[in-house]
């Protein structure tokens, strides 16, 4: 693994062009399909949009609800793709992430998502997203050169009503902020609309 | 360390266990956890399985009580005479799907065995010039006098069905299995 190099997300850089997404479409284990995406934030109030790449839980819901145990994280904390031979499609890990990373593949009926660039990070090559995101705001960098470049202070626990989530992935937030709390309800179309 | 100090700790270690289900101790989704085997869980495999093949041998062994126990209806299955010396008639005893070999060994001579082999459940056929059972899948022979095994891989002796002679008929009437010979 790249040693001491974390993942970090800013939102507030995001500029919405959308090269992390293409770059990552461009990996030959999964051409044509990128594993993260690009969210709109309040899409009806705003063009302000966010990268979202795995969070890489340290108590991965997906995994946790997996009926297959095709789901594993491995040593250094990377949440990986399902294993093809155990993956039946149920969707139950695109239905419980909290932040909504898994894609069920129905063409292969198998579940994909972001593993961090695993043949890339594995061998001390950054992620794809990172090394084209023209703003940086998915850096891959280490704690140190995010602290001296960076006004923001990364956080990595979120908390969705009584339920915290820490992750390997942190978010950048303004200081200050030591967990982002998450109101699900506030999200819900029902509610905003 | 006192025994004291190990209950505690043991106590402690039980607190925690009691915190993750069994099934997630046993199929976790952590890499690194996945083929690891604590102590007391292989002791507690190797009792379950163990228990396992026990309660399943008991099984098997009541299930053949039981068959051996059963009364089978006796059939008249040939009348005197009807085969030649040396030859053979096949019948289903003591159901359809048991079938067997009826043999006239001299003028007054008849036994029948079953005609499934007890390796792999071939048809066994007899030879009149060597005087025995064979089965071609395997040269599995029988003795034509005891259906004891005289070569090959069949692991007992074909079943022998006990005849009776009631009058012109020949009626079969039970089967002996290896352990009764």
């Amino acid at each position: 693994m790249t040693a001491g190099l974390q993942f970090f997300i800013d939102p507030s850089r995001c500029i919405g062009c959308r090269s992390c997404e293409n770059a990552c479409a461009e990996c030959e284990t999964h051409r044509g399909f990128p594993m993260i995406h690009v969210d709109y934030i309040d899409r009806p109030n705003s063009i302000a949009t966010t990268p979202m790449v795995c969070m890489h839980c340290e108590n991965p819901t997906c995994a946790q609800v997996c009926p297959a145990d095709a789901i594993k994280q491995n040593e250094e904390g990377v949440v990986l793709s399902s294993l093809k031979p155990r993956c039946i499609a149920c969707s139950n890990c695109v239905l419980a992430c909290p932040f909504g990373v898994p894609k069920m593949l129905t063409a292969l009926e198998q579940m994909m998502k972001c593993d961090m660039c695993y043949d890339r990070t594995s061998i001390g090559k950054r992620p794809m997203c990172a090394t084209v995101c023209p703003s940086q705001a998915l850096a891959f960098v280490s704690p140190d050169e995010i602290a001296r470049q960076r006004r923001e202070v990364p956080v990595n626990t979120f908390r969705f009503g009584a339920e915290e989530v820490r992750t390997k992935v942190s978010m950048m937030a303004p200081r200050g902020v030591e967990a982002v709390e998450i109101d699900v309800v506030d999200y819900m179309w029902e509610a905003s609309s | 360390m006192s025994s004291k100090d190990e209950a505690a700790r043991v106590a402690a270690g039980a607190g925690d266990r009691a915190q993750v289900p069994l099934w997630r101790e046993e199929v976790s989704f952590r890499q690194a956890e996945e083929r690891y085997v604590g102590r007391r869980q292989f002791g507690r495999f190797l009792v379950l399985t163990s228990a396992a093949m026990f309660a399943g041998n008991v099984w098997i062994w009541i299930r053949s009580r039981m068959r051996r126990m059963a009364e089978v209806a006796a059939r008249p299955i040939a009348r005197v005479g009807e085969i030649p010396v040396g030859g053979v008639k096949p019948f289903d005893f003591p159901t359809a799907n048991d079938p067997c070999l009826l043999i006239r060994r001299g003028p007054d001579e008849y036994v029948a065995f079953e005609q499934k082999c007890t390796h792999l459940s071939c048809a066994v056929v007899y030879s009149r010039e060597r005087d025995r059972l064979e089965c071609p899948c395997h040269q599995g022979y029988f003795s034509a006098t005891s259906g004891a095994v005289l070569q090959g891989p069949p692991p007992r002796p074909l079943p022998r069905i006990r005849l009776e002679r009631q009058g012109d008929e020949l009626v079969a009437v039970g089967v002996k299995t290896d352990t009764e010979l």
